[in-house]
């Protein structure tokens, strides 16, 4: 890419504090271009927070974002451009079809996928002309997700992607990122299932009350925390967790 | 409107190769946001009967309800006896109709306006009646001219008489464009008002601005949208009293749409100014009402604004919806010009622009 820059996202002492609460205290993350990195913490941790303040939906209290080079002050419409966001429960239009949706968002965009390889990537061709009402949940969130797809991006924000779909949805949807993967994509998403973050990212951050209180590979989290006599792969994330906070993920 | 599912597919148009094609065979944004919206619109069955249904079941109702012929029966009511049928006869001899009243009835008989006056006794009569009701008032002259005239009284002259009708000047013509403005204003509002707090509450709003969306081309979508629907709103309830009543249009149609098309961007704006924060349906439903009601009662739509007393007059005359009522009554009946009506339509717009302000100002797209 640029050389000089290797880094997608880089933030640095983010701070947002809300009228009683502080939800994001003095945050550090770097995610480096072609990688898929998880934010993974309970409800409430800041991750959406975070997300929104990288997608340039809110604008933190301290700290400096530079997302692809960019910056959001400066750099507002490139990045809109280049940037491919799905936020948590947006609901599309119902009586909209998916092709009109589709052209609806690609539209937006100067540069990126036809309507034809958006349908396909999602393996939605079958339902071109269903109305998004009609949808199941996963075939919703895939939309979604094409809706994002549709500048041809070349950093995706994910917040909680999976949230309330069932398993064989969920792992539609991992397949499609996966793919995503492989063209080189970068991608950054929230969740608190410690799964999700477990197949899709190569390094997770797991955050709790607005902090990064741990980060490496998936492995090596589980692997710091298995002490040697321990075989490494019998713990999960969830462990890591717990080990770190005293409390389940899943818990609040 | 076709049916947009039967345009053809992208890959027909676009060779699929191209995938980094210009907006990749897809409209200009504006033309996409304004389709999704009046797709939006024509699919929902209850908004397609409130915008182009309403307007001609209400004109049907009201003029079955107050016809405006000459030959509108006056009814009075006898309580039957000895001495009353002298009465009816007479009456029933000059063409009025007579109907029974039980004894102990008569408050309730005329309340209801089963009858418009009670004649008691006959030497001389008792008319029992409300002066306060203007049929009850017609039912007194006839009533006593036809007594009178039993009795034996000698007219000293007859006038000769020259019914004329004046198309244009009966209570449904007078209505129809009312009803068109009424239109203009619900429509514009809640059209506006709605799918923008609906797009809020979903998240919709903040998932396109999200995007490389320009919020000026959302904004513009609304507005265009409301000018599409314009055209059978304005149209198919002036058709109808042209057709059916026999109202005449004499105002021409450039004056009608420039008239027309002003009050529509008027509302659109306020509904755009009403919706600009709320996230709740019972919100912006509240706030629709609080703007409408007033001007539902107070702009002369189903009955003339000057009934209202004079130290109301200058807040019924500030109103927008006065203001377009009363241009398009003028245009569409005596073929005002648009000059004759540049007050109404400066005042007209001033309501549209300065709301429009505010709510670029005001509007949240969280």
């Amino acid at each position: 890419m640029d050389g000089v820059n290797d880094l997608a996202v880089r933030c640095e002492g983010l701070r947002k504090r809300y009228a009683d609460v502080v939800a994001v205290d003095d945050l550090t993350v770097h995610v480096r271009r072609g990688e898929f990195f998880g934010l993974l913490g309970p409800n409430g941790a800041g991750k959406t927070t975070t997300i929104e303040i990288l997608e340039g939906l809110l604008a933190p209290d301290a700290g400096e974002v530079e997302v692809l080079g960019l910056r959001w002050k400066r750099d507002q419409r490139e990045l809109r451009e280049r940037l491919g966001i799905q936020l948590q429960e947006t609901q599309l239009p119902e009586k909209l079809t998916v092709e009109e949706t589709l052209r609806l968002f690609r539209s937006f965009y100067p540069r990126g996928r036809t309507i034809e390889e958006l349908l396909q990537v999602v393996e939605l061709e079958g339902k071109r002309s269903s109305r998004v009402g009609k949808l199941s949940g996963g075939q919703k969130q895939r939309l979604s997700l094409a809706c994002a797809l549709a500048g041809k991006p070349d950093l995706l924000f994910l917040d909680e992607p999976t949230t309330g779909l069932d398993p064989q949805s969920r792992r539609q949807l991992w397949d499609t990122l996966k793919r995503f993967r492989d063209e080189g994509g970068t991608m950054v998403l929230t969740t608190h299932y410690m799964d999700e973050a477990e197949i899709l990212c190569d390094r997770v951050a797991i955050i709790d009350h607005g902090r990064v209180i741990a980060l490496g590979t998936p492995t090596e989290l589980i692997g710091a925390l298995a002490a040697p006599q321990v075989v490494v792969r019998n713990g999960t994330l969830e462990d890591v967790f717990m080990s770190l906070t005293g409390r389940h993920l899943r818990d609040e | 409107m076709s049916d947009p599912a039967k345009r053809p597919s992208v890959s027909l148009s676009e060779p699929q190769a191209s995938g980094e094609g210009r907006r990749g065979g897809v409209y200009h944004p504006l033309i996409e946001l304004t389709l999704a919206r009046v797709r939006e619109f024509i699919r929902e069955p209850e908004a397609i009967f409130w915008t182009f249904g309403f307007p001609i079941v209400i004109s049907l109702a009201l003029a079955l309800a107050f016809p405006s012929d000459a030959t509108r029966p006056v009814v009075v009511g006898v309580v039957p006896g000895a001495a009353t049928e002298r009465v009816r006869a007479a009456l029933a001899a000059d063409g009025v109709t007579v109907r029974d009243v039980a004894v102990g009835g008569e408050q309730r008989a005329l309340r209801e306006g089963d009858v418009h006056l009670i004649v008691e006794g006959a030497d001389p009569p008792t008319y029992r009646f409300d002066p306060a009701r203007e049929e009850s008032r017609v039912a007194r002259l006839v009533v006593d001219q036809a007594l009178k005239r039993a009795a034996g009284r000698i007219d000293p002259w007859r006038a000769r008489e020259e019914p004329v009708s004046i198309a244009g000047s009966r209570y449904i013509d007078w209505f129809i464009p009312g009803v068109v403005g009424l239109g203009l204003m619900g429509n514009g509002m809640w059209g506006v008002g709605f799918p923008i707090t609906q797009a809020r509450m979903r998240n919709l709003l903040k998932r396109f601005v999200a995007s490389p969306m320009h919020k000026r081309h959302y904004l513009l979508a609304h507005m265009f949208a409301r000018l599409l629907g314009l055209a059978p709103e304005v149209v198919l309830p002036l058709a109808f009293g042209a057709l059916v009543f026999g109202m005449p249009v004499n105002g021409s149609f450039a004056a009608i749409f420039v008239v027309s098309l002003t009050g529509a961007l008027t509302f659109a704006a306020l509904g755009l100014l009403l919706a600009s924060r709320v996230r709740t349906f019972e919100a912006i439903s509240g706030l629709m009402n609080l703007a409408m009601l007033p001007m539902w009662i107070l702009s002369g739509v189903f009955f003339s604004a000057a009934n209202f007393p004079a130290a109301m007059q200058p807040i019924v005359q500030a109103l927008p919806l006065t203001a377009l009522i009363d241009a398009l009554r003028a245009v569409v009946l005596d073929g005002a010009s648009l000059v004759a009506v540049r007050g109404e339509l400066l005042l007209l717009a001033s309501w549209g622009v300065v709301p429009f302000f505010i709510a670029l100002r005001l509007f949240s797209w969280r």
